[in-house]
């Protein structure tokens, strides 16, 4: 398996506090990665690093290619696309202007139109919602649509920030059965940040554990997952 | 009776002055989320700027369009050059910035050209419109470029890909840099369209009132009213919000013998001041829904 994003020594924060003491990680083609973590650990803090949202040092490659010195709109360009905490959602645009915004690099009109069929094959509600505020939806539907905004970017790499936050039980897993089908089908890698770390780890192909802003332990999402005492001292259940 | 439609029609023409100016007020809201104190003043460079062309030998609509192009670009460079490096300063830094922008603007007019009345021509004429005494054809112009201008702003709007990345920078702009928009260069373009339309609303304005430096002053309040009544996110309402200004302004200034000639510019104040406490979204703004 090749490697398609490869991270290291990334250092970032806010103004004079610092929240990530230099990580490494790395996220293999076609795979899902989930980073897990308390509050404050840092999770919402590398996505944002990885994006050029706040400075950030250190190096981080896709396919090879340095992007920590690149801006957040042309990291997008190079096929990252970030669903934010809070969804992101352009609240006073109609549901599909919020898709086509998420294809706002693209040129290519007809395979613009496809993608936005394909997703609201995996999200109908979207369809159903069309041409309402997207201010309106649920917050299940502000993910769903946040989620799609991403996909028609068709990226390389999808960051998800905590896209259980705020939402019932039963809509997370709903949800997160989709990002196992849209891994699976449409061969898009994911890097998923979230405090559920249950649901997280079922998903995951490999799993990083933040605490403080270093990564104290890596490994399979199975290997978590069974081992208690790691589960008991990190995560909490 | 007579009187009433007189006046209503009056105010009407007059409105379409305020409609011009509200469209430009707005353009600069939705782009940078507030108003622009000198963007009268910037409209009044612009008009002189043609009216230079025009002293010049520059054929009217040459120059009317040239100086579009001047005012949009002219925009644009005060955006990057002055307000970028406010880019994260509170609003009161931007507001000391648009009232130091009105009074050089002012006094570089007045250098430049000095402070004496220019008549500046109109494209249409002035010759009463079909014979009819109630509009004049410069009038009647007027009104039909305002409405023009409108639907073109609401095509580019609506229906291109550009005026969505402009909606979205003003709706979401963290979000609008993660799907890839330059949102600073849309806040430009924002700048650059608002100056645009303001020299348009200068330009039309100018053979009413005369070319002076001050000449937008008392005009811009007025486009502020119609602009706060029809709701300072809308286009549409910007503009019947203009024309609204004008009826209402012209029938009380006829019909309320206290307010007469003389307090016709409190009027529009009095809107301001009315609006905003009863529908402070204006006529046809978005009222702000939002879950939290």
């Amino acid at each position: 398996m090749t490697k398609l994003l490869e991270v290291k020594g990334l250092h970032a924060g806010y103004g004079q506090t610092k929240v990530l003491h230099g990580i490494d990680f790395s996220i293999e083609q076609g795979s899902v990665t989930t980073l897990l973590g308390a509050n404050g650990a840092g999770k919402t803090t590398t996505l944002r690093a990885l994006c050029g949202m706040i400075r950030r040092s250190g190096d981080v490659l896709l396919n090879g290619e340095q992007i920590n010195r690149k801006q957040t709109e042309d990291i997008v360009r190079v096929g990252v696309a970030h669903v934010p905490d809070g969804r992101g959602t352009f609240t006073r645009q109609t549901v599909e202007e919020n898709l086509q915004l998420g294809a706002m690099t693209r040129g290519d009109k007809a395979a613009i139109a496809q993608d936005m069929e394909l997703v609201f094959s995996y999200f109908p509600i979207l369809k159903e919602r069309r041409t309402q505020q997207a201010g309106l939806l649920s917050g299940g539907e502000q993910q769903m649509l946040a989620v799609g905004r991403a996909l028609m970017l068709r990226p390389k790499l999808m960051l998800l920030d905590e896209p259980s936050f705020g939402l019932a039980p039963m809509i997370t897993r709903e949800i997160f059965e989709i990002f196992r089908e849209l891994n699976r089908k449409e061969k898009v890698s994911m890097l998923v940040v979230e405090q559920n770390a249950q649901i997280a780890l079922d998903l995951a192909d490999q799993a990083y554990l933040l605490e403080t802003g270093r990564i104290v332990f890596s490994g399979r999402a199975d290997d978590i997952r069974d081992d208690e005492n790691l589960r008991k001292a990190y995560l909490g259940y | 009776m007579e009187l009433f439609v007189q006046q209503v029609i009056a105010g009407i023409s007059t409105g379409s002055i305020y409609a011009c100016v509200a469209l430009a007020v707005v353009m600069i809201y939705v782009a940078i989320g507030h108003l622009n104190f000198a963007q009268g003043e910037m409209a009044m460079f612009s008009t002189f700027i043609a009216w230079q062309l025009i002293t010049w030998g520059v054929p009217y609509w040459v120059a009317f369009f040239l100086t579009i192009a001047i005012s949009f670009v002219g925009g644009v460079i005060i955006e990057r050059v002055i307000f970028k490096p406010l880019d994260n300063a509170p609003i009161l830094s931007h507001v000391v910035m648009f009232i130091a922008l009105l009074t050089i603007i002012t006094s570089a007019a007045g250098f430049i050209w000095d402070f004496s009345i220019k008549t500046f021509p109109s494209p249409f004429g002035s010759a009463p419109l079909f014979g009819s005494s109630l509009i004049s054809a410069h009038q009647a112009g007027m009104m039909a470029v305002t409405l023009l201008l409108l639907l073109a702003l609401f095509f580019f709007f609506r229906y291109t890909r550009v005026g969505l990345a402009l909606r979205a920078s003003a709706d979401n702009p963290v979000s609008a840099r993660l799907v890839g928009i330059r949102v600073s260069w849309m806040i430009a373009l924002g700048w650059g369209l608002a100056t645009a339309i303001g020299a348009v609303a200068g330009m039309l304005v100018a053979p009413v009132v005369f070319l002076e430096p001050n000449m937008m002053l008392g005009i811009l309040v007025y486009g502020f009213a119609g602009a706060v009544l029809g709701g300072l996110s809308s286009p549409g309402g910007a503009v019947l919000g203009g024309f609204l200004v004008g009826v209402i302004e012209n029938l009380a200034g006829t019909f309320i013998p206290v307010i007469g000639g003389e307090l016709k510019l409190t009027i529009a104040l009095c809107i301001i001041v009315l609006v905003l406490v009863l529908k402070p979204g204006g006529l046809f703004g978005r009222a702000t829904i939002q879950r939290v």
